[in-house]
């Protein structure tokens, strides 16, 4: 049982149920069915979810809780009257509901059990907390009917086979109706008294047990290289590193850094995926059916460790060369043939290998008798040959291929002719039909970036050059530019450092997308395989016959249905955000249109205000569950209003004060980490010279300034995955001119949806030249390599280069373009430029430049502001507007910032600290002031992470709406791995979870990040 | 895919006497000495089979193909594929025929640029072992070099802009495995740049004074080793004190002073075959 057969499952249920609650009640009503006989639950709520949603567990809860809204029941004959009541049984009813629900879908295995347990603990919470008195005595009935109705519905689950399930539920049904009867009769009596807010509460509880309770399954199907399909069960919101180690432990390989999973997009593209982001997100629609391929093509296959990786290869080689993706002469094809048949077949042998003991190969595209013949004739002469060592003389032949290991990418030049880009492991080459016209080594290559169609690569100067140069190719869409970026990012990271970038740095790094690749170098897997110490494993080498055979073999995706334990909180908490983002991105194309267009011309800073305001009272039911509607998309809104004027008046002492009460509360923050290091808040106060720097370069420059500003504006990402608000634009609401940058409050709206997969606008990369090591590949230095150094300098204006980016109009192909828009990033760093380092290695250069110091937002209990300032945008004028297919030299603008480069020139930081405050709409009611009730806390240690939760609980009463705060803290502590934004995004979804009816109204994140050592 | 600069076999053809009257020229207006430049050419072929062993074809002279001693820009011969060109000047495109004809006597794969928009001179053809460099002179234009391409699949064939001179190779050759020679010119230094820029591969450089001198043969011959076909210290003498500097080669100087009145260098009076490639 798959997956996606429990959600079909529901969505088949619906019609079925429907029916039959209409006569009792009105099919519209989810939460609160009117008539206790009502016992059906499920109905109602899947007809609230009809989407395939409804495997999104996460959101049911908040459409659930927003059906209600007003606006939304059609008005059915006494609903209305009885709406009084109804509203009081809706959290039974929902319980149960969300029971059956849980346990319909689910299969009843040993999972269940740890999940019941799970949820009696947490519905007896809430209950406790709100309405003492009435609320007691109600959850114990309801435990009680759960327990009872819970085997009926195991049962049901065994009964009900797929097909069967309408008759199975039908069956149940009946006993379950009347003990809810029962109860319902008791609750609502009691429930009468109790006020709305407790029922929402209750709710709330209520929702994370539904979400946890579902793990579902889906069954993935990766097309190995010799053709055969492996079939492999994954949690549907697993990431896709699991489905890749599992498919590598299948092959049992263990040098699989070279490989990676690909699918084909909608467009039949096809995408690499992404290890460490979940695989739904990235497949979207598209089935789960993936490839098994290699990824990055070893330039000296010999020094693989293992036949099977060489094996492998070959597969993939034969692969590539049958399909004419890898062109050979004639000659060529002979040859790697004959060693295709020597390793499959071994020796030749007259007896057994007749004429045609070949016409099953393929291996060319247009295969000839004449070829074939030519294989036979060089198969006869390897005799003696092993597989091994035939493998290995295929592959020395093969990495002498020209397009060995290219991965081409159509693409336009400016003047619109056909080009294709070759991706590869020395740089990027240029081939126009089968000629190559241009090539860039990867030393040569400053940055890399994409906006929307347009691919960009700055170039390093050369010799006779004075200023860098970019190149534009234009794409034919924002994804295609997106992918043959990332496929850049990622070959320059694996074929040319020694190690992967540091993600946490990265993000400052870039505009728009985050996205780094995040798996070993060559280098480091060529050390860890040195260390591969087993005996050679044994593998069975299969005819290449079935390589052309099976390919095609069409797939089918089975999905099961599984019910398994929730794990820890944590994993579940992530989960959920699958289907939320899910949606996020099916419907991104509409939105792109509501992008704003900023104008990078204006001078003034102009503030869009996104008039978003989430209220969360606790007691108005209705309308505010339509606000949580929004948030489902896990986005947070920010309001954000323009302070950058005021900004621009601070005087330095302004500053300063700022940056103090934000120690202040960063400090605040570090007493509830477990490991406070006041003393690094310390030092970056009192040494922030960055500040000082930036005061300078404010007050002084008008758009020059933006070399110190904008590095630091570069650095902002915003990933918007928020489909519906405005926000986006207020990222162009910056006003170029203002060098502020130091001042800054950035208020913005930001998706918490740690994924990255979405689209973003634009990205860029900077070409992070090998600091200390130079990869082992680039042993043949580039003559230009010589000259890293002196031209650093020049290096870095282009950082600044970058911003100009910002997503200056919507994407016009891209739909996807909203997702990511690259607004200025929350993030506040105090971090100093590394820059001033002495090694003035090239490779270095680039992140210093990147640091950027933002001031962090004050929020001190006061909900209400922030500001956003962005600067960066200034810079967008250098970005070459049309795509160039030949060199662009900009010539003013670089010198401009080459003059300022001095300015960088900061003492070191040791920590990089960065806050980051959302905030949704304002509550009016500032709880904050009141001393809150200390909840919870735990600590949930996960692989390198450890977090810890503190909750506290305010309830106020005002007039007659009583008014609950929660406030969480969360620190995570962990390595330098840890995707900060997928931590905060599933603190937050955690948080709706435990709380669907309740908003989430401020988010504040505080970031302390340890710098590289060696710079204490 | 064998060793670079093996050879067993050339195509040469003989000097007709309209060489010295109605040779394209493009700057010298020296007067050509036709019995030298005939001599001359008699050296050079008896070099190849004599002193080197190879196996000569020598094609008759054709009075009505001024040119036609020129046969390296008939056909470029790698491996066993062996592309006729179309060469750019119209007046050369007869000579093409006799061309075809020894290679594929010799059991060529013949390759025919038959597209009348493609110009290819072998003279823009550096062939370095690892990939193509395809000079883009007034003789050869990018059809041409796309053809080429398509010809030799297994290769990288990129495009190198040639100013100033006839054709790629009047400025360079492959003076050994990974080594190019290379004049001193700001064209011919240039032109290097932009090969090293394309080229995955890192090549040595061999450095001579005189650009027309950087013209040379290189083979490898079984029981012979590296040789080098090079410039007279009559012609280059700095030049050759370069090429003197490799040890390990064998050095063979061959006179070239009549022929490089008509634009004609060392590579230019051959096509070099190696039968046994596979």
């Amino acid at each position: 049982m798959t997956t996606e057969v429990g959600s079909e499952t529901d969505v088949k249920k619906e019609p079925e149920k429907v029916p039959e609650v209409q006569h009792q009640t009105d099919p519209v009503q989810t939460d609160q069915p009117d008539k206790p006989a009502d016992s059906d639950p499920q109905p109602v709520a899947s007809v609230a979810q009809p989407e395939e949603s409804r495997s999104v567990e996460p959101e049911s809860p908040q459409e659930e809780s927003s059906s209600p809204d007003p606006s939304s029941p059609p008005a059915i004959g006494g609903q209305k009257k009885e709406k009084g009541i109804s509203r009081f049984l809706p959290p039974w009813l929902k319980r149960q509901k969300s029971q059956s629900q849980d346990q319909a879908s689910e299969s009843a295995e040993s999972a269940e059990k740890p999940q019941s347990l799970k949820e009696e603990e947490e519905e007896s919470e809430p209950k406790d907390q709100p309405d003492g008195a009435g609320a007691a005595p109600n959850t114990e009935k309801t435990e009680e009917v759960k327990e009872e109705s819970r085997p009926e519905e195991v049962q049901l689950e065994e009964n009900e086979k797929e097909e069967e399930k309408s008759v199975g539920s039908a069956d149940t049904q009946p006993v379950r109706e009347e003990k809810e009867a029962e109860s319902e009769v008791k609750e609502r009596e009691e429930e009468k008294k109790e006020e709305e807010q407790v029922i929402q509460q209750e709710t709330s509880v209520l929702s994370p047990l539904r979400l946890n309770k579902k793990m579902k399954m889906v069954v993935c199907h990766v097309t190995l290289l010799d053709g055969t399909q492996f079939s492999c069960e994954v949690e549907k919101r697993a990431k896709g590193q699991y489905l890749f180690f599992q498919v590598c432990e299948q092959l049992n390989l263990v040098e699989k850094d070279y490989f990676g999973l690909s699918f084909k997009d909608n467009a039949e593209q096809r995408c690499w995926l992404d290890p460490t982001k979940e695989i739904k997100r990235q497949i979207r629609n598209s089935q789960w059916q993936f490839a098994f391929s290699v990824k990055f093509y070893p330039p000296d296959p010999s020094q693989l460790t293992e036949d099977i990786t060489r094996y492998l290869l070959c597969l993939q080689l034969r692969q590539d060369i049958a399909s004419g993706r890898l062109p050979c002469s004639f000659v060529t094809h002979a040859l790697l043939g004959s060693y295709s048949l020597q390793a499959e077949l071994g020796d030749y042998d007259p007896e057994e290998h007749r004429l045609d003991y070949i016409s099953d190969f393929q291996f060319a595209p247009n295969q000839t008798k004449e070829l074939e013949e030519k294989v036979v004739e060089l198969h006869k002469s390897h005799r003696g040959m092993t597989p091994a060592q035939a493998d290995a003389q295929f592959l020395e032949n093969a990495k002498k291929l020209s397009m060995y290991g290219v991965d081409l990418h159509h693409a336009k030049d400016s003047e619109g002719v056909d080009i294709m880009l070759g991706v590869c492991a020395n740089g990027l080459l240029i081939y126009k039909d089968r000629l190559r016209i241009n090539r860039f080594a990867w030393p040569k290559i400053l940055k890399i970036s994409y906006k929307r169609s347009n691919f960009y690569i700055k170039i390093r100067p050369g010799e006779a050059e004075q200023f860098e140069s970019t190149v534009g190719f234009k794409l034919p869409n924002h994804r295609a530019a997106k992918r043959v970026w990332k496929v850049c990012v990622e070959h320059h990271t694996f074929f040319r450092l020694m190690s992967p970038e540091n993600p946490t740095k990265s993000k400052f790094l870039t505009l728009g997308s985050k996205f780094r690749y995040s798996g070993r170098t060559q280098a480091q897997t060529r050390q860890a395989s040195s260390l591969i110490d087993r005996p050679a494993p044994y593998f069975q080498r299969t005819s290449s016959k079935r390589i052309s055979r099976s390919l095609d073999g069409a797939p089918m995706v089975n999905v099961s249905d599984y019910s398994h334990a929730v794990d820890s909180a944590l994993t579940a908490g992530a989960g959920e955000n699958g289907p939320a983002l899910e949606l996020n991105s099916d419907s991104k194309s509409p939105q792109v249109e509501v992008v704003e267009k900023p104008d990078m011309d204006v001078a003034t800073s102009v503030t869009y205000e996104s008039a978003i305001e989430q209220t969360d009272k606790g007691g108005t039911g209705a309308p505010e569950r339509k606000s949580k509607l929004r948030v489902q998309g896990e986005n947070i809104y920010v309001r954000h209003s323009n302070l950058m004027l005021e900004d621009l008046d601070k005087t330095q002492e302004d500053v300063l004060k700022h940056q103090a009460s934000i120690s202040e509360l960063k400090r605040s923050f570090m007493e509830a980490t477990p490991e406070p290091r006041p003393s690094q808040w310390d030092k970056r106060l009192t040494g922030s010279p960055a500040t000082t720097l930036r005061l300078q370069a404010q007050g002084s420059t008008e758009v020059k300034p933006e070399v110190n500003g904008q590095p630091e504006v570069v650095e902002v990402v915003e990933e918007t995955v928020v489909i519906e608000e405005v926000i986006k634009a207020k990222p162009k609401s910056s006003a170029p001119e203002t060098p502020v940058t130091v001042e800054t409050e950035v208020k913005e709206e930001r998706s918490l949806s740690s994924d990255s997969e979405s689209e973003e606008e634009e990205a860029e990369y900077h070409a992070q030249t090998p600091s200390a090591s130079i990869s082992v590949q680039q042993i043949e230095e580039e003559p230009e390599e010589e000259q890293e150094a002196g031209l650093i300098p020049q290096a870095l204006p282009s950082v600044v280069e970058s911003q100009p980016i910002t997503e200056a109009e919507p994407a016009d192909s891209a739909p996807s373009a909203e997702e990511e828009q690259a607004t200025a990033q929350p993030e506040e760093e105090e971090r100093t430029d590394k820059d001033d380092a002495p090694n003035g290695h090239a490779a270095e250069a680039p992140p210093p430049l990147r640091a950027v110091e933002e001031e962090p937002p004050v929020v001190n209990g006061s909900v209400s502001r922030v500001e956003a300032e962005l600067l960066p945008q200034v810079i967008c004028c250098s970005e070459p507007p049309v795509v160039k297919t030949e060199m662009v030299t900009i010539s003013d603008t670089f010198a401009a910032q080459k003059t300022e480069i001095s300015t960088k020139e900061v003492p070191i930081v040791h920590t990089e600290t960065k806050t980051i405050t959302y905030e949704a709409a304002q509550l009016d009611g500032n709880g904050d002031g009141e001393p809150g009730v200390l909840m919870t806390a735990q600590t949930i240690t996960s692989e390198s992470l450890c977090t810890t939760t503190t909750t506290h609980i305010t309830k106020t009463l005002k007039g007659g709406l009583s008014e609950t705060r929660i406030e969480k803290r969360i620190v995570i502590t962990g390595d330098s791995d840890i995707d900060h934004d997928q931590a905060l995004a599933q603190a937050i979804k955690e948080a709706k979870e435990q709380h669907p009816d309740m908003s989430v109204t401020r988010v504040v994140v505080h970031k302390e990040t340890e710098l590289a050592e060696d710079e204490d | 895919m064998s060793a670079f600069g093996r050879f067993t076999h050339a195509v040469v053809r003989a000097v007709p006497r309209s060489l010295a009257t109605e040779a394209l020229r493009t700057g010298s207006v020296e007067e050509l000495d036709l019995p030298r430049a005939q001599h001359e050419h008699e050296l050079y072929v008896s070099v190849l089979k004599q002193r080197l062993g190879l196996e000569v074809l020598e094609l008759p002279a054709d009075e009505a193909l001024p040119d036609c001693v020129f046969v390296e820009d008939a056909a470029v011969v790698c491996g066993d594929t062996a592309l006729i060109t179309r060469p750019g000047a119209a007046s050369r495109r007869n000579e093409t025929e006799a061309v075809k004809d020894a290679l594929t006597k010799l059991g060529l794969k013949i390759v025919e640029m038959t597209d009348e928009s493609a110009t290819l001179d072998g003279g823009d053809v550096l062939f370095t072992g690892r990939e193509f460099f395809v000079g883009l002179s007034k003789r050869t234009n990018q059809r041409g070099a796309e053809i080429l391409a398509d010809a030799f699949k297994d290769y990288a064939v990129s495009m190198v802009p040639v100013q100033g001179y006839l054709h790629l190779k009047s400025f360079c050759s492959m003076a050994g495995p990974d080594l190019i020679a290379i004049g001193s010119s700001d064209a011919a230094q240039k032109a290097l740049k932009i090969m090293q820029q394309m080229s995955d591969h890192k090549y040595d450089k061999l450095t001579v004074p005189d650009d027309l001198a950087a013209n040379c043969i290189y083979m490898n011959l079984p029981g012979k080793g590296d040789v080098l076909l090079h410039c007279t210290p009559e012609e280059f003498p700095e030049s050759v004190k370069v090429f003197e500097k490799l040890k390990d080669h064998m050095l063979i100087p061959v006179s070239n002073q009549e022929k490089v009145k008509v634009d004609g260098a060392l590579t230019c009076c051959s096509v070099l075959v190696c039968k046994n490639s596979v």
